[in-house]
């Protein structure tokens, strides 16, 4: 009986809903109101996206009016390419690099900068201060600080008696050193989506924890830690999806040399496009670029939903 | 929490100032960089005896960063104001009317906001020198408001969802009240929590772009402050006192706005950062 009834009722619930539909499909959908917005992002953005990996297939120098379809041969080069996997690894160490420092590090210092100390609004807005400078300058600032010929850090070691190093120009330090100017330029942002997280948990949890005679660690590990994780989630797409596009640091601080050490994807292709004309392979990266960051932050996105439902 | 020993606190308020001390340092070369007279090598950690301001008119001078910082404003605020008025009428029906056709259209918008701008970039500029607008402010208007739009319709409706009652919409629509009247009159005044961030989001990143303008901006007359400063940086490697004095006046309209607006940056960034 029970069941019976409450079979009737959904039957009525679906048809107020049915008539509901009925009702909003007779309302006109008032596509005037976002045409202008959709004409602009199909023009700007969808067309030139589908129109490039058109090109990808063609063997265009980027200028003449005439090019001749090439089928997957830019795909081939791009795999037997060396400079390809050389960019593919720098771009994969500035994502996944600055993603670990920028959470690890805005972590600490949320937790820090949640308690009731001294300085801590001002050491708040030192820190957040560079997200809103342009990362070319951000990249000039730090050139000053690490360039060769009177550069702070030569300063400084000389006047300690030590040998001045080319830091931007040797390719096993620099391209650590764009993570490290990555990391110090976007920590801030990391540092404020897990402060709003802390925010967010009750004190009940810490209390009722302490009475229990948890451990600071313990309490971090089984409280903190999974009541956080949504902001880890967001944190970690946000930073390796910003990471992956990494274009201006780079061409401010090293400007992707000596050679191609220090290229990202994103200057690569900059490169092929402006100075070696070659637009129908620069096109091709550019496929395998989007390719990429689609998987990564997809991957990184499921990854961490499913540990905010387990935890 | 908040009880902890006077001792713990003064540890942990050390620590704090230890992190503001390493997080000024990169500043705080910027500033005795640019204030060193020419030929000036002494260390960069000590404050010069005799500051060079006039590297600071130097600079402005021939990197011509008037001109420059003129037209990043011209693009920021037009940008902004075309994002606002372009967005929120989007948002509006999109998050009203939930037919199959305006579904479709939000899925569109969505999709393109995971589009790596640079992958566009390539035929974007065929495309830009095809309609001859190379070298124009409007083009680079056109350009941030279009990757713009799609996190800006994401925001408004969200928030149009989310807050705004449809039970004013309703009685105004009684009355008798055009759809763009109630949108403009009743809905819009209701978004200014939203239209902020918005504004804050799209000022910053717009104010700062480098890899749209590098492409589109290269005439002189043209140039913003970031493709202005790149070009001064490449003729003037050996005179970092200026690049520092360009490069500081350069970021100074930002960060001032942002000290006398702090909590309304933070917050609105902070909802703009699913961008990235």
């Amino acid at each position: 009986m029970i069941g019976v009834e409450t079979r009737s009722k959904s039957m009525a619930g679906s048809s107020v809903e049915v008539k509901r539909n009925r009702k909003s499909r007779k309302e006109s959908s008032l596509w005037w109101m976002y045409l202008p917005a959709l004409a602009a992002v199909c023009f700007f953005i969808l067309y030139p996206f589908l129109n490039g990996i058109k090109i990808s297939f063609t063997n265009w120098n980027g200028f003449s009016q005439t090019y001749d379809y090439v089928g997957f041969s830019q795909y081939t080069r791009m795999l037997k390419d060396p400079d390809t996997w050389l960019v593919v690894k720098n771009t994969l160490l500035y994502g996944v690099g600055s993603t670990i420092l920028q959470n690890v590090i805005g972590l600490g210092y949320a937790l820090l900068l949640n308690q009731s100390i001294h300085m801590r609004n001002f050491t708040r807005t030192v820190v957040y201060l560079p997200v809103i400078i342009s990362p070319l300058i951000m990249g000039y600032i730090f050139y000053f600080f690490f360039a060769f010929q009177g550069g702070a850090l030569n300063d400084l070691l000389v006047f300690i008696g030590l040998d001045k190093i080319n830091a931007l120009g040797n390719p096993k330090i620099n391209i650590w050193l764009i993570v490290f100017v990555n990391t110090f330029q976007f920590v801030g942002i990391a540092m404020i989506i897990y402060l709003a997280g802390l925010q967010s948990i009750s004190k009940d949890y810490y209390e009722a924890a302490q009475i229990d005679g948890a451990s600071g660690f313990q309490q971090f590990k089984n409280i903190t830690l999974p009541m956080l994780m949504p902001s880890i989630t967001i944190n970690m797409v946000i930073n390796i999806i910003g990471g992956l596009k990494l274009f201006d640091v780079i061409i401010s601080l090293t400007g992707g040399g000596p050679g191609y050490a220090s290229q990202s994807m994103s200057t690569f292709m900059y490169d092929l496009y402006f100075n070696r004309q070659d637009a129908g392979y620069a096109a091709t990266q550019g496929v395998f670029m989007a390719i990429i960051i689609l998987i990564l932050s997809l991957a990184a996105l499921v990854y961490f939903k499913r540990k905010e439902i387990e935890a | 929490m908040d009880y902890m020993g006077k001792k713990k606190k003064w540890l942990l308020s050390g620590v704090a100032l230890l992190i503001s001390a390493f997080h000024l340092i990169p500043f705080y070369i910027l500033i005795t960089t640019s204030l060193k007279e020419r030929g000036d090598f002494s260390s960069k950690w000590v404050f010069p005896k005799v500051l060079a301001f006039e590297n600071f008119a130097e600079a402005w001078e021939t990197a011509s960063l008037g001109n420059a910082l003129s037209n990043t404003s011209i693009i920021t605020f037009v940008s902004a104001l075309l994002l606002i008025v372009f967005g929120s009428m989007a948002a509006y029906p999109l998050a009203r009317r939930q037919t199959k056709l305006n579904k479709f259209v939000f899925m569109i918008f969505i999709a393109v906001m995971v589009i790596p701008p640079l992958t566009a970039l390539v035929p974007l500029y065929k495309l830009v020198v095809d309609i001859g607008m190379m070298n124009t402010l409007e083009i680079a208007i056109l350009n941030n408001v279009a990757s713009f739009l799609p996190l800006t319709i994401f925001l408004y409706s969200g928030f149009i969802r989310s807050t705004i009652p449809k039970e004013l919409e309703e009685a105004a629509k009684m009355d008798g009240a055009s759809t763009l009247g109630i949108f403009f009159r009743i809905v819009f005044p209701l978004l200014k929590p939203v239209t902020a961030s918005i504004l804050i989001i799209s000022c910053v990143f717009i104010w700062n772009d480098y890899q749209f303008a590098i492409f589109f901006l290269q005439a002189e007359e043209v140039k913003t402050s970031t493709v202005a400063l790149a070009g001064f940086f490449g003729e003037n490697a050996n005179r970092m006192n200026l690049v520092a004095a360009a490069a500081i006046m350069a970021v100074l309209p930002m960060v001032v706005l942002f000290l006398l607006l702090q909590k309304h940056f933070v917050k609105g960034l902070a909802s703009g950062s699913v961008k990235g």
